[in-house]
């Protein structure tokens, strides 16, 4: 079975031929299968899998994103999330079961222009997103500095099981709540503050080539030998 | 109207020096404005050309919304100092007329039942106007699309073709297209060899007709040529062997 790597596409490339299983952004024409992005295609025993280099971030159950919250109801906020789809986050998520618009107040919980690490509860094509807060570590995002990043580049800045994001907290001492939707909000010490925002700059622009790890690894040991 | 100048020479040469089946000299940039989703920027012959997608992105007003696929919307618009005669910078007939046809050229390449209740709006502006505009307009919004994410089961590629002289001539000039006897853009997508644009004006004989056609289409996959590297060298710049993607999980 001939095995393709890190084949670069642009849509209506041909990235293979023959029988296999396919993933996202990739559509099957006749025997051929057809990239729908400009991204890099590898062919493995596992089947055809395109990883798009560019777009925008579509909802997907259980995904923890950082919304801000531009909306409220007598029951709910209403959460932009950096897609063309609005959150919603219902109150009864929030106060409980118990949860009546006469009795509780939400402004007490959180008001228009707040930052939220939330998760997305349910989502499919017909409706908006629904929001929740439970979970650990997620709610109101009390202070930090927000970067947007390309949301197809947010795996890359987690790395494998978190190594990135984990390498540049640790090197930084700085938090990073990292939301699949793009928006990642750093917290901490100001100049650890600056250098996480530059590796995460880094990481956005040269995303596709090899060995970033690497290269951030070296940017944020020698930025820390050099600070002291 | 008899005391008519000649377009292409004896020898076969045309006013701007190109022979009957050249190409004007095309540029292509892509991811030029920071602010939109995504952008190209074009110049073909002495066409300058922005054109910039946002999206896909909520629909207003409310009652446009289609629930099973995202609502396309596209403008055209010829900035008032693209022409030697300053142009109302209000959208004309013909501007609102070519943004119809821009989007249905481009409607064909785009998925846009992945994007249920959104919209995606394409805006293409003339900076420097100089026939065939539609065609390279198209050209550069579907490299805008592409650099934006959306899904796409082909690029769209521009072209024209026309009658000058008596004889079939590719991608005419300003001055070919107001004084020749016909002009004909045509738009298709090169992978799926299937045709999106496809405009006549002009008197053709049905042999004219067909060489016009198979012209711009010849024309169309040479432009496509450019699109393809513009697009590569925007994603992957000058060293495209050493690229990688690890990925969690």
């Amino acid at each position: 079975m001939p095995l393709i790597t890190r084949k670069q596409v642009i849509p209506g490339d041909v990235i293979a031929s023959g029988d296999y299983r396919y993933g996202s952004y990739i559509e099957k024409r006749g025997s051929d299968y057809i990239a729908l992005r400009i991204g890099l295609a590898e062919v493995s025993s596992d089947g055809v899998k395109l990883i798009p280099l560019t777009g925008p971030y579509i909802p997907h159950v259980d995904d923890q994103v950082v919304g801000k919250v531009i909306d409220m109801s007598g029951f709910g906020w209403e959460i932009d999330i950096n897609s063309s789809f609005f959150g919603y986050l219902p109150a009864s998520f929030v106060f409980g079961r118990d949860f009546s618009p006469a009795t509780h107040d939400l402004s007490s919980k959180f008001k228009v222009g707040d930052l939220l690490l939330c998760k997305i509860e349910a989502f499919d094509r017909s409706r908006d997103p629904q929001i929740s807060i439970r979970g650990p570590g997620l709610g109101k995002v009390p202070k930090g500095e927000i970067v947007k990043i390309s949301p197809t580049k947010v795996p890359r800045l987690i790395g494998r099981k978190g190594y990135m994001v984990n390498m540049i907290s640790d090197q930084t001492g700085c938090e990073l709540m990292v939301g699949q939707n793009g928006l990642v909000v750093v917290s901490g010490p100001a100049e650890g503050i600056l250098k996480a925002l530059n590796a995460i700059r880094m990481i956005e622009e040269e995303a596709h080539l090899a060995d970033l790890t690497t290269k951030v690894q070296n940017y944020l040991g020698a930025g820390a030998q050099g600070g002291d | 109207m008899e005391t008519k100048k000649k377009l292409i020479s004896d020898a076969g040469v045309r006013t701007d020096g190109r022979r009957w089946n050249e190409l004007r000299p095309i540029r292509m940039e892509v991811g030029q404005l920071k602010n939109a989703d995504g952008s190209a920027y074009i110049e073909f012959g002495k066409n300058k050309i922005v054109a910039a997608v946002y999206g896909p992105k909520e629909v207003h007003p409310k009652h446009m919304v289609l629930p099973d696929r995202a609502l396309v919307r596209c403008r055209y618009h010829m900035a008032p100092f693209s022409v030697d005669e300053r142009k109302n910078p209000a959208p004309s007939r013909r501007e609102i007329e070519i943004s119809k046809v821009i989007r249905e050229a481009l409607e064909p390449a785009l998925i846009a039942e992945d994007y249920p209740r959104a919209a995606i709006e394409i805006f293409v502006e003339v900076l420097q106007s100089d026939g065939g505009s539609r065609v390279a307009g198209i050209t550069a919004s579907s490299l805008a699309l592409s650099d934006a994410g959306i899904n796409m089961r082909d690029l769209v590629v521009g072209c024209s073709s026309g009658i000058v002289d008596g004889q079939v001539v590719l991608d005419l000039n300003d001055t070919e297209d107001k004084e020749g006897s016909g002009d004909m853009p045509v738009a298709f997508m090169p992978n799926l060899n299937q045709v999106t644009l496809l405009q006549v004006d002009g008197i053709y004989t049905p042999e004219n007709f067909r060489k016009a056609f198979e012209l711009a289409m010849t024309g169309g996959r040479m432009v496509y040529e450019m699109q393809r590297k513009a697009l590569l060298e925007k994603y992957f710049g000058a060293s495209p062997s050493e690229t990688a993607m690890e990925e969690e999980e």
